[in-house]
């Protein structure tokens, strides 16, 4: 009976880690269901594994290249700025703010941000990157970068604008992750992706090392008063970090477009998971 | 300038091994201890109770506790993005990026600071 449910575990993690690398999302929005719901498991020790999860899969992803040329380091920090700082204040905000109201607020503004994806999905057929003119502050911080496009075996160069916009985006997915306990690798990626018009692949790259960075501050809270589960964390973590290093290797050789169309019904079930939340449904 | 390539490219190279072995360390530990778990068929905890703080976590590891070694490796797992922030610092230096060792040591900072609310509001 055990040994099964350590299987399973093992299996979710796996998955959990080649979806969340993809993307850049943590997965605590899709691990939690499947642990209470599918598998019975007590919803604190849920998202006591799920914190492990979000880290397990960021330092899964990180670590699948020696020199990973996706990942902005710049970029990394200067966002985490915002939302180490918005994390603290999510925790210290615990109890001001009616949570309900916020799970509203963050569901419909995923669901936006889905029909901006599809926008972009329509829109445009050939999926070569489109510079951008790099603001001020880009240009200040030396956040313009480069990749290599496996896919597309060339190296594109790629500008960032409305930094200050991000940087807002970044410190309000800071709070929501002290407040409410999520990754919130989705609004990390829209912040990059829609905001500051970074390209895909390096956004989800750069939110998975964030991610993993922002989750670890909070993490040790969940560590010392015992809603983690070593007999649940441990497979789902060892699955995860195994996951997630396929998961960076499928990454890089997809085209954007289909990451793009494995991510939008994804954020328009977590913006209903979350809306929904708000009003007292739990999907 | 073509010395400052190579010498950033080796930065890089020994940050990926770094975080590598970080990452691999905690993965084999918390790997050892689920393997623990079924060998001796038990947590080591009498009622399945997981050690918390520190002090309790070294001494069953000692002790070869299942639960304790897991909980060590999940410590471990906890600490690699925070060990991510540090080398880049070292990485900053390298580069003679004055700009960005500040900004990524002030992360490094709050991240810091977050940690200890974390431990002292348990």
């Amino acid at each position: 009976m055990v040994v099964q449910q350590v299987l399973e575990l093992i299996a979710v993690g796996l998955l959990a880690g080649i979806f969340g690398a993809i993307l850049g999302i943590g997965g605590g929005m899709i691990i939690t269901p499947v642990l209470t719901i599918m598998m019975g498991i007590d919803i604190k020790y849920a998202i006591g594994a799920s914190i492990i999860a979000v880290i397990a899969t960021s330092s899964g992803a990180t670590v699948a290249y020696i020199k990973d040329d996706l990942l902005n380091l710049r970029v990394a920090m200067f966002l985490e700025i915002a939302t180490t700082v918005g994390a603290i204040t999510g925790a210290l905000l615990t109890g001001v703010i009616p949570h309900a109201m916020l799970y509203i607020f963050f569901g419909l503004l995923l669901m936006y941000s889905s029909t901006n994806m599809i926008r972009k999905l329509r829109g445009t057929q050939d999926e070569a990157y489109r510079p951008v003119t790099p603001d001020k502050w880009s240009e200040k911080l030396n956040l313009n970068g480069s990749y290599y496009d496996v896919f597309e075996h060339k190296e594109v160069d790629y500008q960032v604008k409305n930094v200050p916009g991000g940087f807002a985006m970044m410190f309000g997915a800071g709070i929501a992750s002290g407040l409410l306990g999520i990754g919130s690798g989705a609004f990390k990626v829209i912040a990059m992706d829609t905001i500051m018009k970074m390209p895909l692949k390096p956004s989800s790259a750069t939110s998975n090392l964030m991610m993993g960075v922002t989750a670890a501050a909070s993490a040790t809270v969940y560590f010392f008063n015992g809603s983690i589960q070593p007999q649940i964390a441990a497979p789902l973590a060892i699955g995860i970090l195994v996951g997630a290093t396929i998961g960076t290797h499928i990454m890089t050789r997809l085209r954007p477009r289909v990451i793009r169309m494995i991510f939008i019904p994804i954020l328009i079930y977590m913006g209903l998971q979350m809306a929904l939340k708000g009003f007292g449904v739990n999907i | 300038m073509v010395d400052r390539k190579k010498e950033m490219a080796s930065v890089e190279q020994l940050i990926g091994v770094i975080l590598r072995i970080g990452v691999i360390i905690s993965a084999i530990v918390i790997a050892v201890g689920l393997l623990a778990l079924f060998l001796e068929g038990g947590s080591g905890y009498p009622n399945d109770q997981v050690p918390l703080g520190f002090r309790a976590i070294f001494q069953g590891v000692i002790q070869l506790k299942p639960f304790a070694i897991i909980m060590l490796g999940l410590f471990c797992l906890i600490l690699t993005p925070v060990l991510r922030v540090a080398v880049s610092i070292y990485a900053f230096i390298v580069e003679r990026d004055s700009l960005y060792v500040a900004i990524t040591s002030i992360v490094l900072v709050i991240l810091v600071i977050a940690m200890v609310i974390g431990y002292a509001g348990k």
